[in-house]
């Protein structure tokens, strides 16, 4: 009897949600291709202070090895202050990556909090949640971004907080409709049944059940930010010179376009692999956590 | 339905009023208290207070945010502190270079999209489908800015075909709508090829083919006319998007648009400015949202019917 109970559980966890959605997940060549290529920008970005010296590697000027073209010795060229790109590429991905992460951390922390306490409370409140919520929707959230930026001031903490506002309502959206859709189910019931308070029904019970429609948005939201970011810092609203931030580097590259255009090239690039490998994963995790999108 | 348009434009009122008083008040948290600047070291407190209400910034946050509003009523949002030209004036110079600009980049987007959606919709799974889905993917994870330095440095500074920046000829505007097309054409295609596959699967599809109409015209007349429904949805929710992206192709390609405008403007702390515009922007957005809704209850006679019951 206890074997087979035994097996009977371990059936269980294999059909378990998250690991048919791992299995799903691994069949998706798109997703492999994303993960495979977030680790190496991941590794690149812990591994940038080992291999590279901040002070002489990634910021210090070296005008003699000034506007060189990509060659074995830099090979992704030297800018206007003979600093290696590939370096900074490698550098900045640790601006980008954080700025995305703390922004989208942001934005998911207050845009749950708020829809789900919308969709559970309802009423008045959930109104008022929700016209907000179409406020902030109709200011282009550039714009939202850089209003933000020049009130706090310029310096990358205010970069993630600018960018983290702008990107809020989204979840509380998809909070809010996940809430919504789990609320009268009856194990809900049966807790509001025994007495646990309403913080915890929600932390507890609804949170978990629509965390994966969170994940997915999260995912997505990450490579939106990093471009959010580079285009603030494109404008000259980002992280302040000279950290090696992908954005910033495009717009010193830009002023050398006509003759050094690798200066302009191999950021972008950094940029646009980055977020396709985001983009890639997220796809991929929303096919596998929401079989109904799945075509 | 008149009482469905009705109560929208009751409710576009309060989302006006709180898309301007988020603006205005992020803003004046970014103008601190300018006077001292201008009132120099030596002011005295009367004479500063002199200077704030000359200025319009005594009295709360929710006064003055009232009193702005009133104004703005009238057409006036107050002086530019560099120019010391009219807000209100220097704005509507700039917008038709905007929507100039926006008008054209929707057009290359669904120009780009829809025949790229659809292909892709036909032939489900083939290389076709792949090959539009990872251009698509590839529109989707391209900053627009930076596209838009590839298609300068290609068709101006290499090639010659068209000017690298400024606002003059009808050529002039190519390089900056396909750079803020491109990313709306991504979505699109996304959205067209899903709304296609939907569709294709219906029943009255089925009928139309059993009748013997063409392949062709199944495709495109029965099948895209109801798969353009989502697709028009997505174009009205990314009028924001396209107003946000050509803030930074107008500064790419020194385009003299809104855009351009506010980023000038933040430069030089032209505080009045900023606002002025950054409010306009938004409540011409809230204004062209509600508008596509209510097209989109005329078009769908799904959406109509629930109305008018």
């Amino acid at each position: 009897m206890a074997d087979n109970a035994e097996r009977v559980s371990k059936l269980y966890k294999k059909r378990s949600s998250l690991g048919m959605a791992w299995r799903q997940l691994r069949r998706n060549k798109g997703a492999i291709i994303g993960m495979i290529l977030l680790i190496f920008i991941i590794a690149g970005a812990l591994l940038a202070p080992i291999v590279y010296d901040y002070n002489t590697d990634v910021i210090g000027m070296n005008v003699r090895d000034r506007m060189q073209w990509p060659s074995a010795e830099h090979i992704c060229g030297t800018d206007d202050l003979g600093r290696d790109i590939f370096a900074r590429i490698v550098y900045g991905a640790r601006y980008s990556l954080a700025v995305g992460l703390v922004a989208v951390l942001i934005a998911l922390v207050i845009g749950t909090v708020l829809g789900a306490a919308a969709g559970y409370i309802g009423g008045a409140f959930e109104n008022v949640v929700m016209r907000i919520c179409d406020i902030f929707s109709s200011i282009p959230s550039v714009l939202m971004a850089i209003a933000v930026v020049s009130s706090l001031g310029k310096s990358t903490i205010n970069l993630m907080i600018a960018v983290g506002i702008a990107s809020t309502a989204p979840f509380v959206r998809v909070a809010r409709a996940a809430v919504l859709v789990v609320k009268d189910e009856e194990y809900i019931e049966a807790a509001r049944a025994i007495g646990q308070p309403d913080w915890k029904i929600v932390a507890v019970h609804i949170i978990p059940n629509c965390l994966s429609q969170i994940i997915v948005q999260a995912t997505l939201r990450v490579g939106s930010a990093i471009i959010s970011a580079a285009q603030l810092s494109f404008l000259g609203l980002g992280v302040p010179a000279p950290a090696p931030e992908w954005g910033s580097m495009l717009s010193a590259g830009r002023l050398f376009i006509r003759d050094y255009s690798y200066m302009t090239l191999f950021p972008g690039i950094a940029i646009m692999i980055t977020v396709l490998s985001l983009n890639l994963l997220g796809d991929g995790l929303r096919d596998a956590l929401d079989p109904k999108l799945k075509r | 339905m008149h009482r469905y348009i009705i109560k929208r434009l009751l409710m576009l009122i309060p989302v006006l009023l709180g898309v301007a008083f988020i603006i205005f008040a992020i803003m004046s948290v970014a103008e601190g208290d300018p006077v001292y600047q201008v009132a120099g070291p030596d002011a005295t407190e009367e004479q500063l207070e002199a200077l704030r209400e000359e200025m319009g910034l005594n009295g709360s946050l929710i006064e003055r945010y009232f009193r702005y509003i009133g104004n703005l009523l009238k057409g006036d949002l107050g002086v530019s502190y560099v120019t010391k030209l009219d807000v209100m004036q220097l704005y509507l110079q700039r917008l038709p270079n905007t929507l100039r600009l926006a008008s054209i980049a929707m057009l290359v987007a669904v120009a780009l999209s829809v025949p790229l959606g659809i292909v892709a919709a036909v032939n489900q799974n083939s290389w076709k489908d792949t090959l539009a889905m990872i251009l698509a993917l590839l529109g989707l994870s391209m900053p627009n800015f930076w596209l838009g330095l590839l298609l300068m440095l290609l068709f101006s500074l290499k090639l010659g075909w068209l000017p690298s920046g400024g606002a003059e000829g009808f050529t002039s505007v190519i390089l900056p709508a396909v750079t803020v097309g491109v990313g709306l054409a991504a979505l699109l295609t996304r959205t067209t090829r899903s709304s296609m596959l939907d569709v294709l699967r219906q029943d009255y599809l089925r009928t139309a083919r059993a009748k013997g109409v063409s392949e062709r015209k199944v495709v495109y007349v029965h099948a895209l006319r109801n798969a353009l429904i989502p697709i028009i949805t997505i174009f009205g929710v990314q009028f924001s998007n396209v107003l946000g992206g050509s803030v930074l192709a107008e500064t790419v390609f020194a385009w003299p648009g809104v855009g351009r405008l506010v980023v000038d403007a933040i430069d030089q702390r032209d505080i009045p400015t900023v606002t002025g515009a950054l409010i306009m922007t938004t409540m011409l957005v809230t204004i062209v949202n509600l508008l596509v809704d209510i097209i989109y209850a005329y078009v769908d006679p799904r959406i109509k019917a629930q109305y008018t019951k």
